[in-house]
């Protein structure tokens, strides 16, 4: 497939399940250069000419096709800012893989800022999956700072799912929703961060129609010295439900900072926040341990079942 | 198999020494089943996790076939062969029924095998197998997955505490022949079970009764049933809830 080397292919691996070349549309973009390219009848990629990105074009009423444009850097000392802009036609259904790999053996700082941009038609449904992944055992640090940008129209829904488990020692990622009336927008965010990484996830979303729904929910472990901040702002400026939540379990000498923002400009919106940080439970490492399991064993259970 | 010699216990409660086991011995041979029952309060939880070594004695000896695990860990213990269904199962975010069991088993339980362990307990496995553990479980669903994982363990000692609670009429039955059924399938396997309920009772070899942290009786159920049942002592001291439905409460 492609000209990928091995750490390569297994970057694309860990970021977008891909073994082989995907289905549907794909951009692999691999040490700042296109690797593989391929538009379909209702998916087109075009590069940007200005700027670093693509620009995705989903027909409308296209049905059940994906798109995949994973990124994997494997030069150390490599700094890119790429730009992405997807435009999804009214009521297409379709799945975005983005992702990005990072494989760092020297010594300097290699860093991946994926600017992404989605204008989500009317009634239009969009699943987005998106996994940070680091490795490499060189000094210079894996860094990744995405910004989202998603604008939806009347009655769109997206689901966002993020993941970043393993490996990535500095990401700030800033994500920003805009909702007309009845666009729905779930996020589910997956974090796990070790040794000194430091990952700070910021969002605002704003639901300006009425029937605007949100539901952001993050779920993290800090391990080690690390660091996370979660902050996520919920503005409903209509008759719209709204809900974030940061469930997190800390441990080590790990800090966690979640700031919840709640900010209503109509008597109709309904705005909740969660948030729980603690460590493991007793009672649940003592139920493993009485399985057989020895107390780490039994905390790598309970962290891996956490962030499933 | 389980032998218990001179254990106490005690715990600070307000800067206080609050003695809850006081000198019990207890001996347990393989392939019986012992009842363990008494007042609430009365220190059989307290037991139970000494013998899981969740607490460790202040003084005292424990024995499991033979050798003196008093000094081991829950995780050593758990190893050479000692099972525990706790009285208030833990929940876990993310974790399924699935991989509980299979961590249970040790093994890499296929999912049809897994079922099976459900299936005993009288759960429908199909539509609990993928669920979580976590607080979508209604409290009977749950004591009887934990039930399940002590099944699963195949362990030469099995501790059950209070298998009985929150358990419905229909699936009391069943419970009763899954103990039942323990012991015929696996020869000199032992069971303790901590329970307030006379039929539970009727099916042990031997039954004890703790009360006040100290062992009042012990022995052959035969021996120790009839004095148990409507004396007006143990009424007295036995302020038993009522576990309502599946039998009579005991104590
Ligand atoms: N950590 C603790 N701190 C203070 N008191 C404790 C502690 N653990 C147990 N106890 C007390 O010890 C006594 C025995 O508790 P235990 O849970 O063993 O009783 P039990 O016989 O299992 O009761 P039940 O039938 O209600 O389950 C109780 O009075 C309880 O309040
Ligand atoms: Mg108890």
């Amino acid at each position: 497939m492609l000209k990928l080397d091995e750490i390569q292919k297994r970057l694309l691996a860990e970021v977008a399940d891909l073994h082989t070349v995907p289905e549907g549309a794909y951009n692999i973009r691999s040490n700042s250069q296109s690797a593989g390219r391929k538009s379909t009848a209702n998916i087109e990629i075009i590069p940007k000419t200005d700027v670093s990105g693509l620009d995705i074009r989903i027909k409308p009423g296209t049905k059940n096709e994906s798109v995949h444009i994973p990124v994997v850097m494997t030069e150390s000392g490599l700094k890119e800012a790429v730009y992405n802009d997807f435009h999804i036609g009214a009521d297409a259904d379709v799945t975005i893989v983005a992702g990005c790999g990072i494989d760092n053996c020297g010594n300097q700082d290699s860093q991946h800022d994926g600017i992404h941009r989605f204008f989500v038609g009317k009634g239009a449904r969009v699943r987005y999956v998106e996994k940070h992944y680091g490795s490499g055992s060189g000094a210079g640090k894996r860094i990744l700072n995405p910004v989202t940008e998603v604008y939806q129209e009347e009655n769109s829904t997206v689901e966002m799912e993020m993941v970043q488990i393993k490996g990535v020692d500095d990401t700030s990622r800033t994500t920003l929703a805009e909702l007309a009336s009845g666009a729905k927008l779930a996020v589910r965010e997956r974090l796990m961060t070790h040794g000194r990484q430091s990952a700070v996830s910021a969002y605002v979303v704003r639901m300006n129609g009425d029937g605007a729904s949100a539901d952001v929910v993050s779920r993290s472990v800090a391990k080690d010295e690390s660091y996370q901040k979660f902050d996520a702002k919920l503005v409903g400026s209509a008759a719209c439900t709204g809900h974030t939540e940061c469930d997190s379990i800390i441990m080590d000498r790990g800090r966690i900072l979640a700031v919840p923002g709640l900010e209503a400009n109509h008597v109709d919106a309904a705005l909740v926040h969660e948030a729980a940080i603690g460590k493991i439970a007793g009672d649940q490492i003592m139920k493993l341990m009485t399985l057989g399991l020895t107390e780490q064993e039994a905390e790598e259970q309970i962290v891996n079942g956490f962030l499933k | 198999m389980l032998k218990l010699e001179h254990i106490s216990f005690h715990v600070e409660d307000e800067g206080q020494d609050k003695e809850i086991i006081r000198d019990v011995s207890l001996s347990l041979p393989a392939g019986k089943l012992i009842v363990v029952t008494g007042p609430n309060g009365g220190g059989k939880s307290t037991l139970a996790r000494l013998i899981a070594g969740i607490e460790k004695p202040d003084s005292g000896k424990v024995y499991f076939k033979g050798r003196d695990i008093t000094q081991w860990s829950v995780t050593e213990r758990a190893r050479a062969g000692i099972a525990f269904a706790f009285q208030q199962p833990v929940r876990f975010k993310g974790i399924q029924v699935m991989d509980l069991i299979r961590l249970a088993s040790g093994k890499d339980l296929s999912a049809s095998d897994a079922c099976e362990y459900l299936s005993r307990v009288g759960l429908c496995a199909r539509d609990y197998i993928n669920r979580e553990v976590n607080a979508s479980l209604s409290g009977g669903e749950l004591k009887r997955i934990e039930i399940a994982t002590v099944l699963a363990r195949g362990a030469d000692l099995s501790v059950f505490d209070e298998p009985e609670a929150g358990i419905d009429l229909w699936s009391f039955q069943n419970l009763i022949e899954v103990f039942s059924q323990m012991r015929q399938t696996v020869k000199d396997r032992s069971i303790l079970i901590i329970s307030h309920q006379e039929r539970i009772l009727n099916i042990a070899d031997e039954v004890a009764v703790l009360q006040g942290g100290r062992l009042t009786a012990q022995g052959p159920r035969e021996e120790i049933l009839p004095g148990l049942i409507g004396s007006p002592s143990a009424m007295k001291e036995c302020f038993g809830y009522s576990a309502g439905k599946g039998g009579k409460t005991v104590c």
